[in-house]
């Protein structure tokens, strides 16, 4: 899944890591829009072998966008904010 | 008196601004940074742009909760990023998490559940790809973050939402490959005469479906979806139209949702009965239309009660406010209780032509195909619930959705059934041969959602 940014999208960067590759990011973004805006494809793999999943809601309610944020634990991704150098690894 | 407001939507906005105005501080709770809810949410401080682009003709009224709010927010005990994982009616105590890091109880007199809704869905094939959302996270994903869910985007479903979003998105230049109405325009004529009650609000609706047939954007109606094609990202969407022939739209991206439900898990938890209501077709939260419950100094108002939209919320908000002012011995103002009341009944007529004009398609959700997965959450197929209703357990094959979620996981992963439980009681009512209504619902559970353990007293 890739998030096409469409308006507002001259922000200053940020930098981030998903399973330690680099994810180029805006100011502003959540760590959903961070991820699958930077190329991230995908944010966990369901456990019972039927595929990845990148979120569904984007509203907290579906639970299918958890991450894990160095320093932090897990965290839904569409609900947090992305900070510069958050170290990500997926599900 | 200590009052605890949940929500800061419109509903939210419009109960704490009732009750700050007779005098109260109440404690008001959001899981969001700002209040708004999901339909006024505001994209955070570095891409804020002017209101009448992110939230087109109800800008004036988006600005309105949002300049409400941030006045009201300083004066109360106002708590953002807090989850509400537990409320005990009895004891009139929440358990709350902040930001996942700090836990505090509230007590309270009397609270006001303004809890929102989410989308309802029908699983299709493919429907959990990277890159399906629901409508509304399209719309969040434009509104607040300035993105769209892909570069060229097919959305499916039926319901107002179907027609805004679709037109969101290419009014902000993203390619609109087909909107797909699994309704058929037979039926939404023959709701026009009620929903011209809707006036304005009608009149949006049929000016966003004639543009979008002006700028030459495919729209079917009467179709069922087939799949979403793809095997590691989105490729397709597949539908049989109404003359039975099959159709295919290259995409990269689905929005798919079938009008909301009620996010009523903390009223379930409060003791409040729930009953079916066959025209939204779903289970909803039983309260009188001034938002009093049967359970004493508890209140719901907005969408979290039963679906009515934004403009029903600020009424609902205002109006459950009042009654529980009432309801503590507070005079209020009679003028205002009863103008409220007619604004509200006369929204709910034009509430019951949108219900008619985009129903739930309960058929389409009780044949999802076997092999489906239809709970996202424990990986579970259509046809392993349908089994559950076959087999002969000990204590026989599962009558209601509890028992099923027992025998079978659905609906106990993380989302606790938010997702799959209306599809889920379609499966399973048809494979007993039963009335959906007979079948129960998913109960709430505490945590309504998942959370961090061990997370320490938040220090007064």
């Amino acid at each position: 899944m890739k998030l096409q940014r469409v308006r507002d999208a001259n922000r200053p960067g940020i930098a981030l890591t998903l399973d330690g590759a680099e994810i180029a990011a805006q100011q502003g973004d959540t760590l959903l829009t961070a991820l699958l805006a930077g190329g991230a494809g995908s944010l966990r793999r369901s456990e019972f072998g039927d595929g990845d999943r990148a979120g569904f809601c984007l509203m907290g309610a579906c639970q299918d966008c958890w991450v894990s944020v160095a320093g932090v634990g897990r965290v839904r991704a569409c609900a947090t904010q992305a900070s510069q150098g958050m170290k990500v690894t997926r599900g | 008196m200590r009052i605890a407001v949940i929500g800061a939507g419109p509903a939210g906005v419009r109960a704490v601004e009732t009750l700050v105005a007779a005098g109260h501080r109440p404690v008001w709770i959001d899981e969001a940074r700002e209040g708004g809810g999901r339909i006024y949410q505001r994209p955070p401080q570095s891409l804020r742009r002017d209101a009448r682009m992110l939230y087109g003709f109800e800008a004036r009224k988006a600005e309105g909760v949002h300049a409400t709010f941030e006045r009201l927010a300083p004066v109360v005990d106002w708590r953002p990023e807090t989850l509400v994982w537990h409320i005990r009616p009895q004891a009139r105590r929440l358990s709350t998490q902040h930001q996942g890091r700090t836990q505090a109880t509230v007590d309270y007199d009397a609270a006001i559940l303004c809890t929102g809704a989410m989308d309802r869905v029908v699983p299709v094939p493919g429907w959990t790809l990277p890159g399906v959302t629901t409508m509304g996270a399209a719309q969040i994903a434009l509104k607040t973050q300035g993105c769209s869910i892909g570069a060229r985007v097919a959305f499916v479903g039926t319901g107002p939402l179907l027609y805004l979003v679709a037109y969101q998105y290419a009014k902000a230049g993203v390619t609109v490959a087909a909107v797909v109405d699994t309704t058929p325009f037979a039926t939404k004529f023959a709701a026009a005469p009620g929903l011209l009650r809707g006036g304005a609000t009608f009149v949006k609706g049929i000016y966003y479906i004639g543009w979008l047939r002006a700028h030459g954007v495919r729209v079917v109606e009467g179709a069922t979806p087939v799949a979403i094609n793809g095997t590691t990202d989105v490729q397709g969407l597949r539908w049989r139209g109404s003359d039975g022939r099959e159709d295919l739209v290259a995409c990269d991206a689905v929005g798919m949702g079938w009008g909301l439900k009620p996010e009523a898990q903390l009223a379930d938890l409060a003791g409040v009965p729930f009953r079916f209501e066959p025209l939204q077709h779903s289970w909803i939260p039983e309260c009188d239309t001034s938002g009093r419950t049967p359970v004493e100094g508890h209140y719901l108002a907005g969408d979290g009660a039963a679906i009515g939209g934004a403009d029903v919320a600020e009424l609902a908000g205002a109006r459950a406010a009042l009654a529980l002012l009432q309801d503590a011995g507070q005079s209020v103002d009679a003028v205002r209780v009863a103008a409220l009341d007619r604004a509200l009944a006369g929204q709910q007529r034009f509430r019951i032509a949108l219900e008619r004009a985009f129903p739930y398609p309960a058929a389409l959700a009780a044949s999802v195909a076997d092999e489906t997965l239809l709970c996202r959450c424990e990986g579970l197929t259509a046809g392993e619930l349908r089994a559950a209703a076959r087999e002969d357990h000990d204590v026989g094959p599962a009558p209601e959705m509890n028992r099923a979620k027992a025998f079978t996981r659905v609906g106990m992963g993380r989302c606790q059934g938010r997702v799959c439980g209306p599809a889920a009681a379609e499966v399973l009512a048809a494979s007993l041969g039963r009335d959906v209504a007979s079948i129960g619902r998913l109960r709430g559970q505490s945590p309504v959602k998942p959370m961090p353990m061990l997370v320490p007293e938040a220090t007064p």
